[in-house]
C-alpha cells in the first residue's frame, strides 16, 4: 500500500527545488541539525525533542555533488514507496553505483544523505522505503508475539518460552505485532554473553520476566519493540549494563530517550519509562568487583555527557553517578559478576536489586 | 712598505681592530653630508690616519664604534704606547737575538698615508677582485647619493651608468643624483681625500658598511688604470656646475685638483661622480644590477636608473612607490648594557660633565639621577668623583656596575623600518609573482640596542621554482651581498621549518620554492660577524626576532597556498559541474516526470546558476589572498580552513 503522504512530500520537495531553478535562483534544501546540540530533555514526555536549528544544503560549486545525491536518493526513496519495495542501506549504497559521477564511494555517505532526508521529512526511514541492515535484538521468556504469515495473512502467535536456548530475533518493523503477556518486568541486557547465561538457567521463569539482547546501543527496532511491549502491556522496563560511561551515556541514554542522531524520530524510538537497574558505580563498591581502569577515551566521554548531554545534565544522581566513577577511575564489566560464582548474578545480585526497583537510578 | 708597515704596530692594529670591532652601520639618521647648502668640511686634521673608529668626537653621539679596551684610546697616547713598546725590545737585543735597537727602528718608524694602506689593503675595503671593486664602487656612490638626498629632505634620482672603455676589464663608472650639490670648495677634499669628515659627520657609517668611501673607489680606479675621478656638482637652480677632475696624492692623502671649470649643466643642483676602473663585468648574482634591484626594494622612495655597458642587457628603471621620504631617525644615546669597557673609558675622558653622575645621566639613555647613583653605588665610586679622573679600575668596576642595575630598555624611534607596505610594495614592483607579503616585528633589543627585524615575501609566478629560494639580506637598507653562509640572516631562514607552511626543504638548507625573502635588521648598531661587514652576527635576540618574522610570513603564505589550491579547484570546477548538472534534473525530472522541453530548460538554469556559484567562489577566493598578504584576513582565514 502505497503512501500517498509521503510521495507527496517528496515531490513539494522537489518542486521547491525545481522552482528555484527554473528562476535562475540557487535552490537550497533545509535539513534539521541531527546532533546532542540541537536537541531538548523534555521530562515530561521523557526523550529528545528536536530543536529549531537547521543545516542548510544550498547549490553551489561545492556542493554539486552532494546535491544531486540527495536528489538521486529522494528520486529511488519516492520510487520505493509507489512499489511499496524496500532497500537495505547497503542496497541504497549499491543502487547508487548506477549514478555514475553521482555514485557514493562508501556507505556511510550515502547513509548520512539518506538520514538527511528522513530528517527533512520528519519520518522514519522505514517509511521512505530504507531499512537498516542491523539486527533488531534478540527476545526470550514470558512473552507471546503475535505476527502475520506473510503468504495466507494468518496469525501467528510465537512463544518466546518455546526457543529453547535460542531466542526471538526482533524484526526490522515492529509496528504491526501484537503481544500477550503477564511478566513482571523487561529486562534490558547490554551483551549476548549475560542473555545467555539468563536465557541458560531460565532466569526468565524464576523471576516471571521477558529478557531483551540489545547487543550494544540497542536499534531503531529494538528501541520501539520495547516501547510497544511496556507501554501496552505497561510493565517496567529495567536495563542491565556495564558500569563505564558508554553503557550509561550510549546505551542506556539511547534506549531511554533517544539520540541526537535521529532526534527527529525520537518520540517513537525511545523508552522514557526505563530504568537503570545496574550495575552502578555504587555496586562496584557494594559487590567489591573486579574493575578495570578508565581509558582516556572513557574519561572523555564522561566529561563529554555531562557537558553536553541534556539527559544527564537533568538528573542530579547521573551527575553524581559520572563524577563517582570518573573519581574512582575505573569502569567494571557485567560478567565482573561472575568473581563470585558464575551464578552469584541469577542467586544473588538480581535478586537483591530487583527487590528494589524504586533504588533504580533515572 | 711592507717592512714599514711592520714596524708600525700601533698603527697595523689601529687599521685591523677597526675590523676587529666590527663597527656597525648606523641608521640612516646619520647624514655624511649637511643640509642643503652643501657640505662642510670637519676641522681638518693633519694628513694623519685618522681612522673613524679612533675618534673620540663621535662617543656621545648616536652610534660610537666599540674598541677593544686595549686599543690606544688617544693620538697622545700613541707616543707612550711607542715609547713602551721600546723597553722589551731593547731588552730582547740584550739577548743578542735581534740585531736592530730601537733607535734604529724610530728612525724607520713613520705615519704611513691611508692611501698607501690602501693601496696594500684594498681587501679590507671591497676591492679584493675586479668584479667585486665594480660593484662597491656603484655601492659607494649610490650609498652616498641616498644619503646626500636624504639629509637635504629631497626624493632620491639616481642614475647609475657602466660603459666599458678600451677593452675587455676597463669600465667607466658615472652615478648622478639630485640631492643638494656639493659647494665647489669642498669638491676636492671630499673625493680626493680617504676619511675626509668621517669623524664628524660619519662618512662611512651613514649606509657604507665596507668602504672608506668614494674616495676609495676613485683611488682604485687611478691605481688600476691611471685616470682621474670626475666629479660634476651644482647646488641650485641659479647657481653655476662646476667640473672638477682630481687625483689622490697616494703618499700624502691629499687631493690635486687637475682640471676645473664651470659648465652648463642640464640638472638644477646634484652630484655626478666618474670613475674609471680596471673591472669585470658580470650579470646575475652578485651583479651591479642585482644590487640596484636590491637597493631599490630596500629603498622605495629613490627612483633608480639604470644603464648598464652595451651588449649586456637593458636600461632598468625602478620607480619608486612611494613619494614620502622615510621618517629621520632620532638619534639615541647609548644604553649602559650595550657599552664596551674601551669605549666608556672614552667617552668618560672627552664627557664634558664633572662629575660620574652627570656623565651617566647625560651620555647615556634610560639614566636617571637615580640610577646613576644606584649604579656608582654598585661599583663603590662616588658620584661626584670627577669623571674624567677615574682610575682604570675604577672605570671597569663601573662597567660591570652598569651591567648589574635594573634598566629600562632603550628607547626604540631610533630605529626607522622601512615598514610593512613599502617593503611589500617594493617586491610587488620588481618581481611578477602571485603572492607578496611582509612582516614587520617591534623593536627588540639585543646587548642594549635596539632594533627591528623585517621580512618581505614575493612567491610564485616568474620566480623559478626549481631552484632554493633567494634571501636578499639588508642591514640599515644597504644590501649585503657576500658572505650569505655566515649570516645570521641565512641561518634562520634555514632553520625555519618551512615544511610546515607547504613548500619543500631539504635538511639544513633554504626552501625549494619560487621564494624571494627580502630580510632587513635595521638597528642603531647592526653587528657584523667580522670586519668586511657583509654578515650580520648571530644574537640569540635577533636570531628569534628573524625567526619570528619569517614564521609569520611562512604562514600567510600557507594560507595563500591554500587558497590557491582552492582557487585551482573551482577553475577545474567548470567540468566538475558539468559531471553532476544531469544527475540533478535528472532526479527532479524522476520525481516531477516532466518532458524533455523541461529538462533542457532545467539544464540551461543549472548551468547558469551553478556558473556563477563558480565566480562567485574564484572571487571570494583572491579576496582572501588579498587579504593574507597585509595579515589582516589571517583570522578569517583561519575560520575558513576550520570549515
Amino acid at each position: 500500500m502505497p503512501d500517498r503522504t509521503m510521495v507527496q512530500a517528496i515531490r513539494k520537495a522537489a518542486q521547491g527545488v525545481h522552482d528555484k531553478i527554473l528562476a535562475r535562483r540557487k535552490p537550497n534544501l533545509k535539513f534539521p541539525l541531527r546532533s546532542l546540540q540541537n536537541v531538548r530533555y523534555r521530562p515530561s514526555v521523557g526523550f529528545f525533542e528536536l530543536l529549531g536549528r537547521m543545516k542548510e544544503r544550498t547549490l553551489t560549486v561545492g556542493t554539486v555533488k552532494t546535491f544531486a545525491q540527495t536528489l538521486r536518493m529522494m528520486a529511488l526513496s519516492k520510487n520505493l514507496v509507489e512499489t511499496d519495495d524496500i532497500a537495505t542501506k547497503r542496497e541504497a549504497y549499491y543502487v547508487s553505483k548506477n549514478w555514475g559521477e553521482a555514485r557514493f564511494d562508501e556507505q556511510p555517505e550515502s547513509d548520512q544523505v539518506m538520514e538527511d532526508i528522513e530528517a527533512l521529512f520528519r519520518v522514519n526511514r522505514e517509511q521512505i522505503g530504507f531499512i537498516p541492515e542491523e539486527k533488531g535484538g534478540e527476545v526470550a521468556g514470558k512473552l507471546t508475539v503475535i505476527d502475520k504469515d506473510r503468504d495466507s495473512g494468518k496469525t501467528l502467535k510465537i512463544d518466546c518460552t518455546k526457543f529453547g536456548s535460542g531466542a526471538y530475533s526482533i524484526p526490522i518493523s515492529v509496528e504491526d505485532l501484537g503481544f500477550q503477556t503477564d511478566a513482571r518486568f523487561i529486562l534490558a541486557i547490554e551483551t549476548a554473553g549475560m542473555f545467555q547465561r539468563l536465557v541458560k538457567h531460565n532466569y526468565w521463569k524464576q523471576a516471571n520476566c521477558i529478557l531483551v539482547s540489545m547487543g550494544g546501543v540497542p536499534t531503531r527496532a529494538c528501541r520501539r519493540f520495547i516501547r510497544r511491549l511496556s507501554d501496552e502491556k505497561k510493565i517496567p522496563v529495567y536495563v542491565f549494563v556495564d558500569c563505564d560511561p558508554y553503557g550509561i551515556a550510549n546505551i542506556y541514554r539511547t534506549l531511554k530517550v533517544g539520540s541526537g542522531n535521529a532526534a527527529h524520530v525520537n518520540e517513537f524510538f525511545c523508552v522514557p519509562k526505563a530504568t537503570f537497574l545496574g550495575i552502578t558505580p555504587q555496586d562496584i563498591l557494594d559487590y567489591k568487583l573486579p574493575t578495570h581502569p578508565l581509558k582516556d577515551v572513557d574519561i572523555k566521554r564522561a566529561a563529554d555527557a555531562v557537558k553536553n548531554d541534556p539527559f544527564i545534565q537533568h538528573h542530579k544522581a547521573w551527575q553524581d553517578a559520572f563524577s563517582k566513577l570518573v573519581k574512582m577511575g575505573v569502569r567494571a564489566e557485567q560478567q565482573a559478576l561472575a568473581k563470585h560464582g558464575l551464578n552469584y548474578v541469577i542467586d544473588e545480585y538480581l535478586p537483591q536489586k530487583l527487590a528494589h526497583p524504586e533504588r533504580f537510578l533515572p | 712598505m711592507e717592512a714599514l708597515a711592520k714596524k708600525k704596530p700601533g698603527k697595523i692594529e689601529q687599521l685591523s681592530l677597526m675590523g676587529d670591532a666590527a663597527p656597525p652601520v648606523p641608521p640612516v639618521a646619520s647624514r655624511r653630508r649637511p643640509p642643503a647648502g652643501g657640505r662642510q668640511p670637519p676641522a681638518a686634521k693633519k694628513g694623519e690616519l685618522q681612522l673613524p673608529v679612533m675618534g673620540p668626537v663621535e662617543l656621545s653621539g648616536t652610534k660610537p664604534p666599540a674598541p677593544p679596551p686595549e686599543l690606544p684610546a688617544a693620538p697622545e697616547a700613541e707616543a707612550e704606547s711607542r715609547a713602551e713598546a721600546r723597553a722589551p725590545r731593547a731588552g730582547r737585543n740584550a739577548d743578542g737575538r735581534r740585531r736592530a735597537t730601537a733607535e734604529a727602528m724610530a728612525a724607520r718608524q713613520r705615519d704611513i698615508s691611508v692611501a698607501e694602506f690602501f693601496t696594500k689593503n684594498r681587501h679590507l675595503l671591497g676591492f679584493d677582485n675586479p668584479a667585486k671593486a665594480l660593484l662597491t664602487t656603484v655601492k659607494e656612490a649610490v650609498d652616498n647619493a641616498l644619503d646626500a638626498c636624504e639629509e637635504a629632505g629631497i626624493l632620491p634620482d639616481l642614475e647609475v651608468a657602466i660603459t666599458q672603455v678600451n677593452g675587455d676589464d676597463r669600465y667607466r663608472v658615472t652615478v648622478r643624483d639630485n640631492g643638494p650639490g656639493i659647494v665647489k670648495a669642498q669638491i676636492a677634499r671630499i673625493f680626493g681625500k680617504l676619511l675626509y669628515g668621517s669623524k664628524f659627520h660619519s662618512f662611512k657609517q651613514a649606509r657604507g658598511q665596507q668602504g672608506i668611501g668614494i674616495s676609495a673607489a676613485g683611488m682604485y680606479g687611478q691605481l688600476t688604470t691611471g685616470r682621474p675621478m670626475t666629479i660634476i656638482s651644482r647646488t641650485g637652480k641659479g647657481k653655476p656646475a662646476f667640473r672638477v677632475t682630481l687625483r689622490i696624492d697616494t703618499q700624502k692623502n691629499q687631493p690635486e685638483t687637475l682640471s676645473d671649470e664651470q659648465i652648463d649643466w642640464e640638472f638644477d643642483h646634484g652630484t655626478q661622480v666618474e670613475i674609471e676602473l680596471a673591472a669585470v663585468y658580470r650579470r646575475g648574482s652578485r651583479s651591479v644590477e642585482e644590487y640596484l634591484q636590491q637597493v631599490a626594494i630596500a629603498n622605495p622612495h629613490a627612483r633608480i636608473v639604470y644603464r648598464p655597458p652595451a651588449g649586456q642587457g637593458e636600461a632598468a628603471i625602478y620607480e619608486r612607490v612611494t613619494e614620502e621620504l622615510p621618517p629621520e631617525a632620532k638619534e639615541m644615546k647609548p644604553h649602559p648594557y650595550g657599552v664596551e669597557l674601551g669605549m666608556l673609558l672614552k667617552m668618560l675622558l672627552s664627557t664634558k660633565s664633572r662629575t660620574v653622575r652627570a656623565a651617566l645621566v647625560q651620555d647615556f639613555s634610560r639614566v636617571s639621577p637615580r640610577v646613576a647613583e644606584e649604579i656608582c653605588a654598585v661599583a663603590g665610586i662616588k658620584p661626584e668623583a670627577r669623571a674624567n679622573r677615574l682610575a682604570p679600575e675604577e672605570v671597569e668596576a663601573l662597567h660591570k656596575a652598569m651591567q648589574q642595575v635594573k634598566l629600562l630598555a632603550p628607547p626604540t624611534a631610533c630605529v626607522v623600518p622601512i615598514g610593512e607596505e613599502l617593503l611589500r610594495r617594493g617586491l610587488e614592483s620588481r618581481f611578477r609573482g602571485e603572492f607578496f607579503t611582509s612582516a614587520t616585528r617591534p623593536p627588540a633589543v639585543y646587548r642594549g640596542n635596539p632594533f627591528v627585524v623585517e621580512v618581505g615575501l614575493a612567491y610564485g609566478g616568474d620566480i623559478p621554482a626549481e631552484e632554493p629560494c633567494e634571501v636578499m639580506r639588508f642591514a640599515n637598507r644597504v644590501p649585503l651581498q657576500y658572505q650569505k653562509g655566515a649570516c645570521a640572516i641565512t641561518e634562520a631562514v634555514t632553520d625555519v621549518a618551512w615544511r610546515n607552511y607547504g613548500l619543500p626543504q631539504p635538511r639544513g638548507s633554504l626552501p625549494i620554492a619560487p621564494m624571494v625573502l627580502a630580510v632587513h635588521v635595521a638597528s642603531v648598531w647592526v653587528p657584523f660577524t667580522s670586519e668586511s661587514k657583509e654578515a650580520i652576527a648571530h644574537y640569540p635576540e635577533i636570531l628569534r626576532e628573524l625567526k619570528l618574522a619569517l614564521q609569520e610570513c611562512g604562514r600567510r603564505v600557507a594560507l595563500f597556498l591554500s587558497a590557491r589550491r582552492r582557487a585551482i579547484d573551482a577553475g577545474k570546477k567548470r567540468a566538475y559541474i558539468q559531471k553532476y548538472i544531469p544527475h540533478i534534473s535528472g532526479a527532479l525530472r524522476e520525481i516531477l516526470g516532466y518532458g524533455e522541453a523541461k529538462e533542457r530548460e532545467t539544464v540551461e538554469c543549472l548551468e547558469y546558476v551553478l556558473e556563477r556559484s563558480r565566480l562567485e567562489g574564484l572571487k571570494a577566493v583572491e579576496d582572501e589572498i588579498a587579504s593574507t598578504e597585509t595579515g589582516d584576513g589571517e583570522a578569517a582565514g583561519e575560520e575558513a580552513s576550520d570549515a
